[in-house]
């Protein structure tokens, strides 16, 4: 797994064993250090873990099959509210964790079906903006089916949802070890999301060497030639949209369960933004890429929190920018400045898989004309 | 994704309040033929606004291929630029008449549009002219999003009344029928405006360069046209329009906030795919016949579900008639061009 070592930028090149041995233990020591700053960082860990699935999941879309989708939040409000629905005082259902999660994937699969059997015809900016309306229409419902007959329960969205129960093992509560030692459950839930991220890399790599990932790189590179060698483009567009969905709900339940609490604001547009800049920012169609971008851009806004709101205290006096401005900044920077100065990402994709090889390579020949 | 004031929530009836106020006083109408009239002058008003932000779209995307995601902040800088100008004229000069006051206004906010447009294409767009598809678009969202952040920061998250220059005390033409001052203003106005840029288009030599540069941009600078010059030109022009429409869109429904560009961007730009991606006089068609459908939507929505559905549902008609023009008929109702095309 080559693709991984890359996430370490110099050491992946030298000697990817010792980039691979690094990251795993970064990221089983991640959340031991993060304690030291306090339990909000190892929640924000949490967090990050999260994004990074779904940043996979995205990558999948759009870096893998080259299709862009403004509206993937919605997979992911499919599987938190299906999780919410199914676990939580609402209906007063409360079914087990592991019934609900293929349930949660298999209804934003078919949501992605649903989506991408209308918009099998459209391409790059059109696809784009009927993705968009899709997730805002998702977002219209989430809000209003509250009445005449309650279902979502409306902007309040729902409370109480039952917490992640492997097996009888309560993760929301912590683990008690002999006498005074006790694991906090923000650390069980770290681990627990760290498992799903190493499965969906694991999944994700081999799609990608698979006959179906290289059926998409040539689809994205040239979907015409594609289609001339008896690559059925019907399908693998479906394909993309329903894993990536996939991806997109197994997250949500996930989060629905961690967070015990869904609510429409949750889903905005701007989180199917945000998840769509970590993808670029990372690099697109590269797993490494994706997961350094979740990383990066999960974390940054939440340091940058930490920081430049006493800054400002000292310097002005008063905060100019509060964090949730700074956090819309520095994505809009972000993928702005990585699309004019570095459009293959921070972890460019092996030239073998990435499209920007070969367009870099058109250009070349063009601008030489 | 974590619980935190985020900005695509807006209360939907404060970020686009078209059907709330209107739709009561048409429930107070008594006739059906009241209500019908009523709903058609709400979506004509409305769709004329439309038609102007899509005209925008369309001609950028005419020469460019591209789709602007950012325009509609354009429109919403417009909006509070113009806002901005009014509260401190009113300052310095509170017995101006509000005529003069409203074309100051006006005048500032088209030519801070005019420039920001120009700065967008020199800085953003410019550079990534050759550059793999997806690129451009991901700016453009990046643009968008990065001045609805530079005007949370100057103006603030809160919804600022409008100030309403021109009267608002509805007119009763037609007994049980409502119409505004503002919204004779908007109809009048936005018809003005559209003629002058299919006269500038079709009848002035930068218009012939600019149907020259979107035919075909290298035989265009063959021929002599300087085409960066064209291109720039076009997106100041949409910026213009775009500035005007964003005063009239506040001033109908007397409010403005960072986030108002979004949505009539986006209802816009369906309105141009929805005429025919491309093509000026399918912006305007299809700009009033969005604001119209949408308008009888969510007026009818609720009566024809039922009561299952009501009129918070109306954002969904703009996304519904997208889906299904890209579908059946990509070309629009007057396009040549396909949607494959860029």
């Amino acid at each position: 797994m080559n693709e991984l070592a890359a996430a370490i930028p110099w050491l992946g090149k030298r000697n990817p064993t010792a980039a691979r041995w690094l990251i795993l233990i970064i990221a089983l020591v991640a959340p031991v250090i993060a304690w030291q700053f306090g339990r909000s960082w190892v929640r924000i860990l949490d967090f990050a873990l999260l994004y990074m699935m779904l940043a996979m999941g995205l990558n999948l879309v759009v870096g893998f099959a080259g299709l862009l989708d403004l509206g993937y939040i919605a997979f992911y409000a499919v599987g938190a509210y299906t999780f919410a629905f199914l676990a939580s005082p609402h209906f007063d259902v409360h079914l087990p964790f592991w019934t609900i999660l293929p349930l949660g994937a298999g209804f934003a699969a078919m949501a992605g079906i649903m989506l991408g059997f209308p918009v099998l015809r459209l391409r790059g900016d059109y696809l784009a903006i009927v993705t968009l309306g899709f997730g805002e229409i998702v977002r219209i419902f989430m809000l209003n089916l509250n009445y005449p007959v309650n279902i979502t329960n409306g902007p309040q969205g729902i409370n109480m949802i039952d917490p992640i129960n492997l097996f009888g093992w309560d993760l929301s509560r912590n683990l008690q070890i002999g006498e005074n030692f006790s694991i906090n459950s923000l650390f069980l839930y770290y681990y627990f999301f760290l498992l799903a991220v190493a499965g969906s890399i694991v999944f994700v790599h081999r799609l990608q060497i698979s006959r179906v990932g290289r059926a998409w790189a040539a689809m994205r590179d040239d979907e015409l030639a594609a289609k001339a060698i008896g690559i059925n483009t019907r399908n693998m567009k479906l394909l993309a949209f329903s894993l990536g969905a996939t991806f997109g709900g197994l997250s949500g339940c996930l989060f629905g369960a961690f967070q015990g609490f869904v609510s429409p604001e949750s889903f905005s547009l701007m989180e199917s933004i945000a998840v769509l800049t970590m993808v670029v920012f990372g690099g697109m169609g590269n797993i490494a890429g994706a997961l350094v971008g979740a990383f990066v851009l999960a974390l940054l806004p939440e340091i940058l929190r930490d920081v430049a709101v006493p800054l400002q205290q000292t310097l002005f006096g008063h905060v100019l920018l509060d964090p949730e401005v700074l956090r819309m900044l520095l994505l809009s920077l972000a993928m702005i400045l990585m699309m004019l100065l570095r459009p293959a990402g921070l972890i460019p994709a092996r030239a073998r898989y990435s499209h920007d090889h070969h367009l870099s390579n058109k250009l070349k020949q063009e601008a030489a004309k | 994704m974590t619980p935190r004031t985020v900005v695509g929530v807006m209360p939907a009836r404060l970020m686009d309040p078209t059907a709330a106020p209107d739709w009561r006083l048409v429930r107070l109408g008594k006739g059906i033929m009241e209500t019908l009239i009523q709903q058609l002058i709400n979506g004509l008003v409305i769709g004329s606004v439309y038609a102007l932000i899509a005209l925008g779209y369309t001609m950028v995307y005419g020469i460019l291929g591209l789709i602007n995601f950012a325009h509609g902040d354009v429109l919403m800088v417009g909006a509070l630029v113009a806002l901005q100008t009014m509260t401190f004229l009113m300052g310095m000069a509170p017995g101006m008449s509000p005529l003069v006051m409203l074309s100051i206004a006006l005048l500032v906010a088209i030519v801070v549009c005019m420039l920001l447009g120009f700065t967008m294409e020199r800085l953003a767009y410019r550079r990534l002219r050759n550059a793999p598809r997806l690129a451009p678009l991901i700016t453009a969202i990046g643009v968008s999003f990065l001045l609805q952040t530079i005007a949370m920061i100057i103006w603030g998250r809160n919804y600022h009344t409008y100030p309403q220059l021109i009267s608002t005390t509805p007119l009763q033409p037609i007994e049980g029928v409502f119409i505004t001052p503002v919204q004779i203003t908007i109809i009048f106005g936005s018809a003005a405006l559209m003629i002058g840029l299919l006269l500038l288009v079709n009848r002035t030599k930068i218009g012939r360069a600019m149907r020259a540069t979107a035919e075909n941009h290298r035989v265009a600078s063959l021929m002599g046209v300087d085409t960066n010059a064209v291109i720039a030109f076009t997106f100041v022009i949409g910026a213009g329009l775009a500035a005007v429409a964003g005063v009239m869109f506040a001033s109908n429904y007397g409010i403005a906030h960072y986030g108002m560009g979004f949505m009539p961007g986006l209802k816009a730009f369906t309105a141009a795919v929805l005429g025919g991606i491309g093509n000026l006089g399918g912006a305007m068609l299809g700009g009033i016949v969005l604001g119209v459908v949408e308008s009888f939507g969510a007026g009818y929505i609720e009566n024809l579900t039922f009561g299952f559905l009501n009129s918070s549902y109306q954002d969904i008609f703009a996304f519904l008639i997208l889906g299904l023009v890209l579908i059946f008929r990509p070309t629009g109702l007057l396009g040549e061009r396909v949607s494959d095309r860029a």
